[in-house]
Formats: structure tokens, C-alpha cells, sequence
């Protein structure tokens, strides 16, 4: 991997020529946009209904599996394609109240709010921070070398494959941050607010999915039930899969508080880069990933649509060679092998940091990874 | 969504407590039949969650929408050099209009909503549609794309009726109506309001209304450059020679001035006794209360804010509407640094323009982009105050 320092003048230029891309494609943002988002929500309204539709005759298998899979496919495009983006304020620029981060609410346990804050800010501004970035293994999982081992970490190669199963409640549950409780940054009382609100959509998703609609398919109560969970079931895997092969397959750095003071924005911008891992593939895969499979573009450009990632990607691309920076993809099956290749070998103590790495004088951004 | 059942059976009581003996029982039926409404809305909702019913049956037909109203454009009518009628169709949630009164509707330009207001310039019509006449200006992004580019079909959002500049019921007995330009939207619907008790040229029994019996004397003088720029000029004309009450002035300013305050008595000599409604720039309307000054109660003006306020200098004064606080700031301070310098408890987050956790209400005025310098906001906009500053005055709500 090239770690070759750049010049504090390359950066700066490197991030001018990102605001440059970026300008230029909210300058040409459209009709064509709108026609896209407000395409792809039809989409998953009428997949989610077909869904729905076709499990009330799932005592016929083929039934269950086609409904199942379509309301499966529907779940992820809602959470992934649209609410993920939409709370990032991808199409906040189009003033539609209905498609606005400000009022868009989804349908994962943890409330919009929430994630806003614990994703958008927290996650999205100290990307890949160790000590700042609290979706770095997620308060559970080892997944870089600098993080200090302990013998608790010698089970998550069994307790990630649980994670990946009800993956919505444990980012609901993590972005309480209990941890900051005893601390005294927190309050029980506003975590007690928090909790009440997830324990709010939770009981929502709960009556819907596995009593109200289970209970109008009268006889075929439990195999809509089981359409139901599966369908949970597979989005909360997939979207486990996909966040995973976004910032912990190798190639992913990690950086120190220290490199945050004084960060210009060329810096924020190669941070953003350096922690980032896209995923190649066709549309499809771009499309039921919410685009995170640009990883890195979404990471540079958090707030532009989703839809022009995929444009904007080889541009990037090329950039980064220009300033022998890393850009680092892979398909799907080589990230996720990678992401658990990682898991498992850093359940167990060590490796130790490179030396070169400590020694190496640091007047920019250098990656410690 | 504040249907809860207590609010249900609360209004049941009074409704049979109105209702005589022998009728309870129908009474009784519409209280289970409300309550029930209720329950099946809540178990619909429940499917539904986290969207709203609404949002489906959007998919199916936009005007269903009851949450959000809508309405389609049926027709565009020309009227007068760049200045068209929009018929519109609304969604079954438009609670109905008074003649003078305005309707907000936004529209995607492009994509991006804009919002703007028009006077209706139809009286209620049978057919439930309503009309705006729009004319259009020569740099304004919305009139000139409802006037040019609007095909019908398009669907709108609306808002609204709102506005009182509107005759009282019953009208007075002598009227004089003042006005120039598209002014004469709002008073063409209170004319029809008041000869015809109807839009002549309007639903399914389009000439069929009786004049009024007990028509009023109206006084129109109106100004336009020339005849040809007289919106709804041919309609006016017909009006004043089929109905004797209604005497209709036109001043061409390009060949015949401008009309003064001093001309009116000239051409009204009762003006002084005559209950006015003016619309028109806002030159006129300055002109017209000096002339009205010692009886003001006589005079009704209707005022069009211009849409897009000009950027002036940089910086401004910032009043914070929810707070109660203001600050003055420099043209490269962001709102939220202001705000929070002015003790305001500001919403925020990345403070570099990603995150959308800092986002206020844009009550008036413009901002800068500090990180592109573009200028931009229209009332209603949701501005990300960490990296937006004021140009000239500015309130948010936060």
C-alpha cells in the first residue's frame, strides 16, 4: 500500500479538486435526481406491498418464498437506499417535506434522531478515530491491531454471526452510549428517554410484523409470521455484511486524536479515504447496498445522492492515483472474506504495530494502519 | 395524529346530548361509527408504520393524500400578454376560499420546491376547481414557469386559503375597486362574488347563475400599460356592459400616465363615500392610504411582498424567532456561531455542512453559502445555519 506522506500542498489540492466534483455535481442536480429517489420509494412501496400480498397465500411454498424475498429485498432498499440516505440529507436540497432528513422516519428500531446523531455526526465526522469513532468494531469487536486486545475478544468470531442476526437492535442499543454514563457525560435520565423511544419502534415493528399481519392471514398466521422474520433476518445480515466491508477490510486505516488537531479539510477529506473500502460490483449490488458499496465516495461527499456515487467513483478513482493515494475495492466475497479473516485473527493478542509507522515523522495526515 | 378514543367519545356526548329522544339510536350509531373510524384508522396506521396510510395511497392518486394537499392542473388559459389562468383541481382536504383570498402553491422547478402565493381569481366554483392568474415577471423563476411551462397535469402542492382582504358579508352598499395590473385577481373573484353569485366562465352550469338581486354599486378603475395587457380586459369589458351597477374605468398608463390619487375624484367623484379595496405595486398602495389617510377604516389593501427579497450587503441583523434573541453578525460568521454567541441553544453538529443536525427554518431574509458564496433562501427553507451567513436581516426559527 502506498503510505508515501503527501505534501501539505498536495492535500490542499487534492482537496480542492474534491470540492471541485463536488460543486460540479450539485450544480447539476435535477429532475433526473428526483426522478430516481422518488422511483426507487415507489419501488419499494409496491415490492413492499406484492410482498405483503403474496404471504397471505404463503401456505403455497413457492408463495412464501416469493413474498418473503420480495418483502426482504423491500426492507433493505427502505433501509439501506432510502432512509439511510435520505437521513443524511442526500435529498434535502429537493425542499420535499416528504423526503426530508428533518421528517423521515424508517423502519429500523433505532429511532432517525438518534442515528443522526450517532451516525451522521459522531460517526461520519470522526471516521475512523480510535477513541472518537465509536463505529470502530462497535464497542464489541476487535477489529484493528491498535485497539488493546482482551480475552473477551477471544469469543467475537461467534458473537459477530449473532450481531449480524439482530444487527438493528445492537446499533439501536449502541447508540445509547451506556459506556459515557458512568462518566457523568450523560444523564440515566436522557438515556432512559432514548431507551423508551426504541423501545417505542420496537414494539411498533413487533406488532406489525409478527401480530397484525400474521393475525389478517388468519390460517396462515405462522408461516407470515416466519416470512416476516426472514425478511428482518436476511436485511439485518445484509446490512451487517455491507457496513462491515465498508471500514474494516484490510486497507482500512485507522488514525489517532492527535492527528485531529488543526485537521484542514484536505486532511478530513484523505481521512475519509484512508478508512473507506468500496465494494465492485454491478448496479444491483449499488443499488440494495444504498450505494455504501461507494464507500469512499459516500464518505468524501456524506450529504450528495446516492445515485451519483457510481458517476463520480472513476474520477476519484483517478485523483487518487495522481496523488498515489490509496483506493481500496474489492468484490463483495473478497471484503467479507477479508472483514472476517480480520475478526478471527484479531480475537487472538497482537500483531504489534509496525515500527515504521510509530517512527515515521508525521507533519500531515499519515494513517497508522 | 392526536385522535385519541377519549377525544372520540368526548365529541359522541355532544352530539347526542343535541340530538331529540326519539333519534338517540341513530345518534348512538354514529358514535360507535366515529369510534370505529378511529380504531381502524390506528390499526391501519399500525400496518402502515412507520409511513402513514397516506403514503400508499399517494402511490395510487396524489390528490387521495389527505396529510399533504394537492392538486392537479386541469387547464391553462391564456389571458392577457404573458399572464394564464391555471385551473386547478384539489385534493379532497381544500376547505373552500373567500373571493380576495390567496392560496400558497408550491411547485418543482427543476426539482426543488418553491413556494409562492397567488390570489385566487375565482369565486368558489360548483365544480370545486379553483383558478390563480399569474402573470409573468420578468426575472421571476416561478410565475414564468406556471405561465410558460406548466402543462396540465402537473400536480401542485397548495396551502391555504388565507388572507382577509375580502368583502364583508353583506357588502356594503357602494364599492369602489382600485387597481392595477395582476391586482385585479383577487377583486375579479369578488365581482363575480358579487354580480353573479358565481364564475361566469366557471363549472359544469357556466352562465346559468342569476345576477344578484340586491347588487351592490361598484366602482372599478383599473391600470394596465395597454388594452392588450389587461388581464381578463374582454371579460371586464362584458361585465360592465351587461350589468348597469358596475361602472369599469381603464387608465393606459403607456398612452394616458399613471393614475394619481388626485385623478379619483375626477373619475369617482363619490370616492369619499365608497368603501375602497385596493390592489396593485406597492407605490400605489403607499399613495393610496396617504389619499384614505383621515378614513382608513374605508380602505382595504392587499399587499403582494415581492418573492425574492434582494441581497443586500453582507452580514445583518439575526433575530432567532423560538428563543427571542438576535445578534448582529459579520457576512462570514455562520447563523450557528452567532447564535451561539447570542446564548441561544443552537442545534448542531459537524459545524462543516455534512451532517444536517443544525438545520432552522428560514422565516425571511437571504444567506450566504460560505462554502460555495451563493446566496439563496426563501421563506420555509431549512438552512443549515454552520455554514450559511446573513445577507441583510435575517429570522430563523430556532
Amino acid at each position: 500500500m502506498p503510505t508515501t506522506a503527501l505534501s501539505r500542498a498536495d492535500v490542499e489540492e487534492f482537496g480542492r479538486e474534491l470540492d471541485r466534483i463536488r460543486e460540479e455535481v450539485i450544480a447539476s442536480l435535477g429532475d433526473e435526481d428526483a426522478r430516481y429517489i422518488r422511483g426507487v420509494i415507489a419501488i419499494q412501496r409496491k415490492l413492499e406491498i406484492g410482498g405483503r400480498v403474496l404471504l397471505f397465500a404463503s401456505w403455497l411454498p413457492p408463495a412464501w418464498l416469493a413474498g418473503t424475498t420480495a418483502l426482504a429485498a423491500a426492507k433493505i432498499l427502505e433501509n439501506m437506499e432510502i432512509g439511510h440516505n435520505v437521513l443524511h440529507g442526500q435529498w434535502d436540497w429537493m425542499r420535499d417535506p416528504k423526503i426530508h432528513s428533518t421528517t423521515w422516519e424508517w423502519d429500523v428500531v433505532s429511532p432517525a434522531d438518534q442515528w443522526k446523531h450517532s451516525h451522521n455526526f459522531v460517526h461520519h465526522t470522526w471516521t475512523n478515530v480510535l477513541g472518537k469513532d465509536r463505529d470502530i468494531g462497535y464497542s464489541l469487536l476487535r477489529v484493528s491491531p491498535e485497539q488493546p486486545w482482551h480475552p473477551v475478544y477471544l469469543l467475537q468470531p461467534i458473537y459477530n454471526l449473532l450481531l449480524a442476526g439482530v444487527f438493528e437492535y445492537g446499533i439501536a442499543l449502541y447508540d445509547l452510549e451506556v459506556e459515557r454514563i458512568p462518566t457523568g457525560d450523560k444523564s440515566p435520565k436522557e438515556a432512559m428517554t432514548q431507551l423508551r423511544a426504541i423501545a417505542g419502534k420496537v414494539g411498533r415493528q413487533f406488532t406489525k410484523d409478527y401480530l397484525a399481519f400474521p393475525l389478517l392471514a388468519g390460517p396462515a398466521f405462522l408461516p407470515v409470521l416466519l416470512g416476516n422474520l426472514t425478511a428482518n433476518l436476511t436485511r439485518n445480515v445484509w446490512a451487517h455484511t455491507i457496513i462491515f466491508c465498508g471500514h474494516f477490510p484490510e486497507g482500512a486505516e485507522v488514525f489517532t486524536e492527535d492527528q485531529l488537531d488543526g485537521e484542514t479539510r484536505g486532511q478530513w477529506y484523505v481521512r475519509q479515504l484512508r478508512g473507506s473500502c468500496n465494494i465492485d460490483g454491478g448496479r444491483l449490488l449499488h443499488l440494495m447496498s444504498g450505494n455504501l458499496s461507494h464507500q469512499i465516495e459516500h464518505h468524501l461527499f456524506p450529504d450528495l445522492p446516492s445515485n451519483r456515487y457510481a458517476e463520480i467513483a472513476p474520477r476519484i478513482r483517478a485523483l487518487c492515483e495522481r496523488f498515489g493515494l490509496p483506493y481500496t475495492s474489492g468484490s463483495l466475497t473478497r471484503q467479507t472474506g477479508s472483514v472476517y479473516k480480520r475478526i478471527l485473527r484479531l480475537a487472538l493478542p497482537g500483531p504489534r504495530r509496525r515500527p515504521e509507522h510509530a517512527t515515521q515523522p508525521a507533519p500531515d495526515l499519515q494513517a497508522v494502519g | 395524529m392526536g385522535a385519541g378514543p377519549i377525544e372520540g367519545w368526548g365529541r359522541a356526548e355532544v352530539v347526542r346530548a343535541r340530538v331529540p329522544q326519539g333519534r338517540s339510536w341513530t345518534a348512538s350509531c354514529s358514535v360507535v361509527r366515529s369510534a370505529g373510524m378511529r380504531g381502524l384508522a390506528r390499526v391501519v396506521r399500525s400496518l402502515t408504520t412507520p409511513l402513514l396510510p397516506d403514503d400508499y395511497l399517494a402511490l395510487v392518486n396524489p390528490l387521495w393524500c389527505g396529510q399533504e394537499l394537492r392538486g392537479r392542473v386541469e387547464a391553462i388559459r391564456p389571458e392577457a400578454a404573458d399572464a394564464a389562468t391555471l385551473v386547478i383541481r384539489p385534493g379532497r382536504t381544500w376547505a373552500g376560499h373567500r373571493p380576495g383570498q390567496w392560496v400558497r402553491i408550491g411547485i418543482d422547478i427543476e426539482a426543488v420546491r418553491h413556494w409562492r402565493t397567488y390570489s385566487l381569481s375565482s369565486p368558489p366554483r360548483r365544480d370545486g376547481r379553483l383558478t390563480i392568474t399569474v402573470k409573468a415577471v420578468p426575472d421571476g423563476l416561478v410565475s414564468r414557469y406556471l405561465v410558460r411551462r406548466t402543462r396540465p397535469g402537473t400536480f401542485v402542492h397548495l396551502a391555504g386559503p388565507e388572507g382577509d382582504f375580502v368583502l364583508p358579508e353583506p357588502p356594503p352598499p357602494r364599492l369602489l375597486f382600485l387597481t392595477a395590473g395582476s391586482g385585479i385577481t383577487p377583486v375579479r373573484a369578488m365581482l363575480h362574488g358579487l354580480l353573479t353569485g358565481a364564475d361566469v366562465r366557471g363549472g359544469t352550469e357556466a352562465g346559468a347563475a342569476a345576477p344578484r338581486q340586491d347588487v351592490p354599486d361598484v366602482v372599478l378603475v383599473h391600470s394596465a400599460p395597454t388594452p392588450d395587457d389587461v388581464i381578463f380586459g374582454a371579460e371586464l369589458r362584458a361585465l360592465a356592459a351587461r350589468f348597469a351597477n358596475l361602472r369599469l374605468y381603464e387608465r393606459h398608463t403607456r398612452t394616458g400616465g399613471r393614475l394619481r390619487p388626485a385623478d379619483l375624484p375626477g373619475l369617482c367623484p363619490d370616492w369619499a363615500e365608497r368603501t375602497a379595496w385596493v390592489c396593485g405595486p406597492a407605490g400605489m398602495l403607499e399613495e393610496a392610504e396617504e389619499h384614505w389617510a383621515g378614513s382608513a377604516d374605508r380602505l382595504h389593501v392587499e399587499r403582494f411582498r415581492s418573492s425574492a427579497p434582494a441581497a443586500v450587503g453582507t452580514g445583518g441583523r439575526i433575530r432567532f424567532t423560538k428563543s427571542g434573541r438576535q445578534a448582529d453578525a459579520e457576512g462570514g460568521t455562520p447563523l450557528l456561531v452567532a447564535g451561539e454567541e447570542a446564548g441561544v441553544l443552537m442545534p448542531s453538529g459537524c459545524r462543516m455542512g455534512i451532517c444536517h443536525s443544525c438545520v432552522g427554518r428560514l422565516i425571511s431574509g437571504r444567506v450566504r453559502d460560505l462554502r460555495t458564496g451563493q446566496v439563496h433562501g426563501e421563506p420555509g427553507d431549512l438552512i443549515q445555519t454552520c455554514v450559511s451567513a446573513a445577507t441583510g436581516p435575517v429570522q430563523i426559527e430556532l
